[in-house]
């Protein structure tokens, strides 16, 4: 044991975290998908090994001790597989595991391999076949190391609701037999697309949940940018859409620390103080933005990420350029227009024409009648419109009725102040 | 200055530990140990494998395996400096292990001979 007394140790955060999500998907491509248990074991194993072990020396590289512990462990038990199996029958010795050669072992720890387990681990998490819900649970427990009470904390749901969801899935990968792979050709365009989509629900679950704490909401998107950067890594996968959805994700981030005020309320995008905008960010976001043009394809991450990156190069609110971004919304509403996208293309309007225009054009879209009664956006919108032509019996209508829709403690209050301004 | 031996026992961890909650538990083992060191009261010291073989008596009788229940088991030990007891069982109430219930820390001094 040795321990200088100037060094300090400390460990890079999510260290544990992160490892783990590789550890199980090297060792479930080992074991196979139906084992998946047996490699979530074997990494709690290792992280108890060292648990008892770093306090009295801490390894060098504390992430290559991890991979090297779990190695070690997976060749025990295959060599204790072979050594019982060679009793048994000794001619043919073969394993219930989809790999049993110590090479072959060696080299799927090795950096591209790990790499290439943890995708093919997005995909089978979000196999096409689960619900989002499950989907979302599963990758944040498999993918990503998150216990069940950290998922249900981050989703404001609770253990049992969780745990079932998370043995939903496992059940689903381990009876059908799927195979632990990334798919090829028109299979990988469909599965991707569901891929991409988990990873941006993931994203809005931090982004826009009612979730209390600013930390837990800012682990899953940091959590989903991570994910994302990690297919845009991939030659195979890498299509210009998840160049878009990663400039999305950074873009939005880049405002995570200035749209909340001390006190919880929500600050709008017009009072936003931009100096706090995270550049770093927006500069990941728009070299995204730049790669994800590199093709033909249009998605609607990509016209998600220009609109928001409009707003990002905007010195201030006075200067956004609204023509552009209606242009923008006018293309999205093609690929996606959803009662959302057509709300925000209402904005849009009104900002260039007027709340009255706004108002109209909302009246527009398609079962708007339905949309005010149950979506909190849609009225928390129409009363501040209302509010803007004055009509403040009418807002006060509709910020009421948000106030009745939406559980988030932030958005009430933000309503409330708007409330006593009509009343 | 004497020598204090710190033993632990039991355990400040549960199976189902989340990777987060196992690396804050470490960062506090690790901030506990760089404490005395930096104080430069650490000698040194090891985890023990939870397996063993206890020999008993005259006749020397040889048992297998871990002697007792987990909370008994010795899982490691660390040498501390201190000037008397007292400094010695300060810096072992700060010993990570007593987060568990079954957590526990002896202090023994050991006898120059």
């Amino acid at each position: 044991m040795n321990r200088s007394s100037e060094k300090i140790y400390i460990l890079t955060d999510h260290l544990f975290r992160h490892e783990a999500g590789k550890m199980v998907a090297v060792l479930t491509r080992i074991f196979g998908l139906p084992n998946i248990e047996l490699a979530e074991d074997i990494v709690q194993d290792a992280f108890a090994q060292a648990l008892k072990e770093w306090t009295f020396k801490t390894p060098e590289n504390p992430a290559a001790w991890l991979m090297m512990t779990a190695k070690n462990k997976a060749i025990d038990i295959l060599r204790r597989e072979r050594h019982k199996k060679n009793y048994e029958e000794e001619s043919s010795y073969n394993s219930q595991y989809e790999y049993s050669s110590i090479p072959i072992i060696e080299n799927l720890f090795m950096h591209n391999e790990i790499k290439d387990s943890q995708l093919r681990m997005i995909f089978a998490c979000c196999h096409p076949s689960l619900a989002y819900a499950d989907q979302i649970a599963f990758t944040l427990k498999i993918c990503s190391g998150f216990s069940i009470d950290e998922i249900a904390a981050a989703l404001l749901s609770n253990h049992e609701t969780i745990k079932k969801r998370i043995q939903r899935a496992k059940k689903y990968i381990s009876d059908k037999n799927l195979k632990f792979d990334i798919p090829e050709g028109n299979e990988l365009k469909k599965r991707l697309d569901v891929v991409l989509h988990s990873v941006y629900l993931l994203f809005n679950e931090g982004y826009n949940s009612g979730n209390k704490s600013e930390l837990i909401r800012k682990d899953l998107c940091e959590e989903a940018i991570r994910l994302g950067l990690m297919l845009t890594e991939n030659e195979y996968i890498n299509q210009p859409k998840c160049f878009a959805l990663v400039a999305l994700m950074a873009l939005l981030s880049s405002r995570f620390e200035s749209r909340l005020n001390t006190d919880g309320e929500i600050i709008l995008l017009e009072e936003q103080d931009r100096s706090k905008w995270n550049t770093e960010l927006i500069n990941l976001g728009m070299y995204y933005l730049n790669k994800s043009s590199e093709g033909n394809e249009i998605s609607d991450y990509h016209v998600e990420a220009a609109i928001v990156a409009e707003h990002s190069i905007a010195k201030n609110f006075n200067e956004t350029n609204w023509t552009r971004i209606l242009q923008l919304y006018d293309i999205l509403t093609k690929i996606n227009s959803s009662p959302v996208v057509l709300l925000n293309r209402a904005i849009v309007i009104g900002k260039l024409s007027g709340a009255e225009k706004a108002i109209n054009e909302i009246d527009l879209i398609p079962d708007v009648t339905k949309f005010k009664k149950t979506n909190y956006l849609f009225s928390a919108v129409l009363g501040e419109l209302y509010s803007q032509v004055k009509k403040n019996s009418e807002a006060k209508k509709f910020f009421e009725q948000s106030l009745s829709l939406t559980n988030s403690e932030a958005e009430k209050k933000l309503l409330r102040k708007k409330m006593s301004a009509v009343s | 200055m004497k020598e204090f031996l710190l033993l632990f026992r039991g355990t400040d961890t549960k199976p189902d530990y989340s990777p987060e909650q196992v690396q804050a538990q470490m960062q506090k083992w690790m901030d506990w140990v760089n404490g005395i060191a930096q104080n430069g009261k650490f000698n040194g010291g090891n985890p023990l494998f939870d397996t063993g073989v206890t020999i008993t008596g005259t006749k020397k009788v040889v048992t297998d395996g871990p002697f007792m229940e987990g909370k008994e088991m010795l899982g490691g030990y660390i040498s501390v400096s201190a000037e008397n007891y007292d400094e010695a069982v300060a810096i072992a109430q700060n010993c990570p292990i007593l987060d568990g219930e079954t957590g526990s820390v002896e202090v023994r001094e050991v006898r120059p001979v």
